[in-house]
């Protein structure tokens, strides 16, 4: 049952609905549905967001740390140190995203011009 | 939550202010989502996805790290209910995002089956933008202008995915990377500047380190595994120490 197991064109779009679209717009519907019912500071909200958090961190982990091509050919400390900049100028400056992602850009872009 | 009011918004008020939201979606957020579903649509063609499912799963899914889960199961060769149980436990943020933003949403006689239908829209970008913007709206034209952002991110993001799957191998090297490093940017900070307690911090910190690490130890399961033991790790922390919440 993997993306490739059935040699249909309808299979793949059946994969992406079931594995993505069930997967994600569950969450959703089930959100409206508690809407008002569930307290936002209730405990188990906070482990649930504590769970979906860390989640999201791994995969933000492996795109630094094992990306895909042609991300894949640059120094693994090149991405991790333009992104952990990225990160300390966001922390510093303001919070504001946009001048995280600009320093990480131009430290990627250094780097890569300075062949490290 | 200002005025009540007496009669329902005429059609030409819905209007405005349905496209006041689509107007909403050209903002910074905005064009850094498009710079990542660029950085997608690289990740996608690389993985062996075609053109019409890159962009059937960006309007389906939408939600950019379901994507990028999704795409790494069908890499790893993931059968579909493994496929399914990864991109179900990376969206499970969505659900306490629509309970946060539903009340913002809701006017005084909204139907259900509206919020149900928007709810679909909701992901970092939007989410962010709606409630920060939301409060500038009058209540019962909200539902309006959350569909026009909505539904105008979706639509020029598939058709953002659609032109950049065609060019994707054209691009300078140096350019895809740089797209692709985006992501991981846009997701940590927007994440980190969205958390509501010390837990959810401490879950991202240890979340980060047990990714890559799990990656070695488990590939099939390194998502999961991090997940679970991060977050469960992360909530133990917080009630140890009290479990304080920001202000």
């Amino acid at each position: 049952m993997t993306f490739d197991a059935i040699d249909a064109w309808w299979w793949p779009f059946l994969f992406i609905l079931v594995a993505g679209w069930v997967a994600t717009d569950a969450w959703r519907f089930l959100g409206v549905h508690l809407g008002s019912r569930l307290a936002e500071d209730s405990e188990a909200l906070v482990l649930v967001r504590a769970v979906a958090t860390a989640l999201v961190a791994a995969v933000i982990g492996n795109l630094v740390i094992f990306p895909a091509e042609p991300l894949a050919s640059t120094s693994v400390a090149l991405r991790f140190g333009a992104v952990a900049l990225g990160f300390v100028a966001y922390l510093t400056l303001g919070r504001r995203v946009i001048v995280a992602i600009i320093v990480m850009e131009l430290v990627f872009g250094l780097g890569l011009w300075a062949n490290l | 939550m200002s005025e009540a009011r007496a009669t329902a918004p005429s059609l030409a008020e819905r209007r405005t202010w349905y496209l006041r939201g689509c107007i909403a979606a050209a903002s910074i957020p905005g064009l850094i989502l498009a710079s990542a579903f660029i950085g997608f649509a690289s990740l996608a063609k690389g993985a062996g996805l075609t053109m019409a499912q890159s962009v059937f799963m960006t309007g389906v899914v939408w939600a950019l790290p379901a994507h990028v889960v999704l795409v790494g199961a069908i890499l790893a060769g993931a059968s579909l209910p493994a496929a399914m149980f990864a991109v179900t436990l990376s969206s499970v943020r969505l659900m306490p995002m629509v309970v946060a933003i539903v009340p913002e949403l809701r006017g005084s006689r909204t139907p259900r089956w509206v919020l149900y239908l928007l709810s679909h829209f909701v992901a970092v970008t939007s989410w962010v933008v709606a409630m920060e913007r939301l409060k500038n709206v009058p209540p019962d034209l909200r539902t309006s202008y959350y569909f026009g952002l909505g539904s105008t991110l979706v639509l020029a993001n598939m058709l953002i995915v659609a032109c950049f799957y065609l060019v994707a191998d054209k691009l300078p090297v140096v350019v895809s990377a740089a797209l692709l490093l985006l992501t991981p940017m846009y997701f940590l900070s927007s994440l980190w500047g969205s958390a509501r307690e010390w837990a959810t911090h401490a879950a991202m910190v240890i979340g980060l380190v047990l990714g890559p690490l799990f990656h070695l130890l488990v590939p099939q399961f390194d998502l999961v595994a991090a997940g679970i033991l991060g977050g469960a790790l992360a909530y133990g922390l917080h009630r140890l120490l009290g479990g304080k919440s920001y202000s």
